[in-house]
């Protein structure tokens, strides 16, 4: 086993890579495959909180780089997923606690382990993010169909075009198809039109991923929510299925909640 | 304190030699002070550049030379010619190993605001699509093939052709062309810059479905439909 190692990263802040690194570990590990999540996001931890595991850390990323623990002890176990593992960043120190070069040290380590490594990047283009993106195999960028997140994409896909990281690809979050189609949002052409990288998802809005992150139960374990369904589409894409994207239509008609309140 | 230096006593180009400053008439201090507050509204503009110096008959010593030389180089750019009529300049310009004619000019002394024609001046041709964040500049004319994404900007001495989309910011005639052109497939930009005239497109308008070409007209910066009589 020889793990792809896979970086979620936006520019921006706020536009759901936390949550989609979380929902892709655990779809991913739904469909048989063994994941490690790296929250890379030193200073200020988030995807321990998001999958429900805050309350298990004992060692960190930081720990672990400076030896402080072995790399293993450092690695938590999913409650509901036996595949699937996070290790998380230390709270108390600050993105220069480690360095890029580290950060590709300790995937190396980890890559015989995992199927699949995903690391949660902070936002922005400084260290944080370098030391998220430097052991990349693939780099997925988030954003949503705002014009300041697709600027911030923009800026990023230009990074990585500069830093010869190989084409990312895209997955646009948050999609409100309503208002798309009433021309009051971005529509998935425009978003794909700027970036001109190749979509692998687009997320609707959903009610349920804020449910869900404040459970700490990531909406990808719902089999009803269209965001869960929409992030499982994505991980069988990583794992090279042809699924097609999802007909967006614009939920919360009549029809909708009653086909959902019958379980449909 | 130097008696002010008149206007105009000094002009910045972009050449295929790279920068000529020309120093006009004025106490060189005066001068001095005018041709860094030129280069430092532009700074950015012409780091990693080299400059030639354009004297006149102004007789400057060795050390007067060096000390441009540092106030220069402070700005990023490099002086490596020093162009003189009378003969202490010429001596001491070869003293500090400097070249002592600007190869490849035409006329001796040329105004700010004239245009140089396309086949005088070097251009470059960029391939790829600017995304934000990135920034070609180049003292000559540009040629992009490619999209200029929204926060991305385009900075030339001379013309800006885009084959492609552009969407971010451009400035042509950087160093005070306004005969200088903008044309692009998609002509749409955040903001477009010409010589010394600046525009921005109305708020809410549609991008064009045609190449268009902008150009300094009465004043103002014009965009016209390309191939429109």
């Amino acid at each position: 086993m020889s793990a792809i190692v896979i970086t979620i990263t936006s520019g921006k802040g706020g536009v759901g890579k936390t949550t989609t690194t979380a929902n892709l570990g655990v779809a991913l590990a739904m469909l048989g495959q063994r994941v490690l999540t790296i929250d890379a996001d030193i200073g200020l931890r988030n995807l321990d909180v998001v999958m429900g595991l805050e309350n298990r850390i004992v060692y960190d990323l930081v720990d672990a780089v400076e030896g402080h623990c072995r790399l293993r002890q450092a690695l938590i176990r999913d409650k509901r997923l036996s595949e699937l593992f996070l290790l998380p960043a230390a709270q108390t120190r600050d993105k220069t606690a480690v360095s890029p070069a580290q950060m590709v040290e300790l995937c190396d380590q980890l890559r015989p382990d995992f199927d699949f490594i995903l690391i949660d990047s902070p936002a922005g283009i400084e260290q944080g993010y370098r030391n998220a993106v430097a052991p990349a195999d693939w780099v997925l960028i988030i954003t949503t169909p705002e014009v300041s997140a697709v600027r911030d994409a923009d800026r990023i896909v230009g990074l990585l075009e500069a830093h010869q990281k190989g084409r990312p690809n895209l997955i646009i979050n948050r999609l409100n198809p309503e208002m798309v189609r009433q021309g009051q949002m971005l529509s998935t052409e425009d978003v794909v039109e700027v970036l001109a990288i190749d979509l692998i998802g687009i997320v609707p809005e959903d009610k349920e991923i804020i449910i869900a992150t404040n459970r700490g139960a990531p909406v990808a374990l719902d089999g009803r929510a269209p965001s869960g369904q929409a992030f499982r589409n994505i991980a069988g894409r990583l794992l090279g299925q042809d699924i097609p994207f999802m007909p967006l239509k614009a939920s919360g008609g009549v029809l909708d909640r009653l086909s959902r309140f019958f379980g449909g | 304190m130097a008696r002010k230096a008149k206007p105009e006593a000094v002009t910045i180009k972009g050449t295929s030699e790279g920068l000529v400053i020309t120093l006009g008439e004025g106490s060189l201090d005066a001068v001095l002070s005018e041709m860094k507050s030129h280069l430092m509204s532009r700074a950015s503009f012409f780091v990693g550049g080299r400059v030639a110096l354009r004297v006149g008959d102004r007789p400057l010593s060795s050390e007067q030379i060096e000390s441009i030389g540092t106030m220069i180089e402070e700005f990023g750019i490099t002086l490596w010619a020093v162009e003189g009529q009378h003969p202490t300049t010429i001596a001491a310009a070869e003293d500090l190993g400097l070249e002592t004619s600007v190869r490849q000019l035409g006329a001796q002394h040329q105004p700010a605001q004239e245009h140089i024609p396309l086949a005088e001046m070097a251009g470059i041709v960029v391939r790829g699509t600017l995304r934000s964040g990135q920034a070609v500049h180049h003292a000559g004319h540009v040629t992009l093939i490619g999209d200029v994404n929204p926060g991305a900007e385009v900075v030339a001495g001379g013309d800006v052709i885009i084959w492609g989309k552009l969407r971010g910011t451009v400035h042509a005639g950087a160093m005070g062309d306004d005969g200088a052109l903008v044309c692009a497939l998609q002509l749409a930009p955040s903001q477009i810059r010409i010589g010394a005239h600046i525009a921005r497109p109305p708020e809410r308008g549609r991008p064009p479905k045609f190449p268009e070409i902008a150009s300094v007209q009465g004043g103002q910066i014009v965009v016209e439909r390309w191939g429109k009589k």
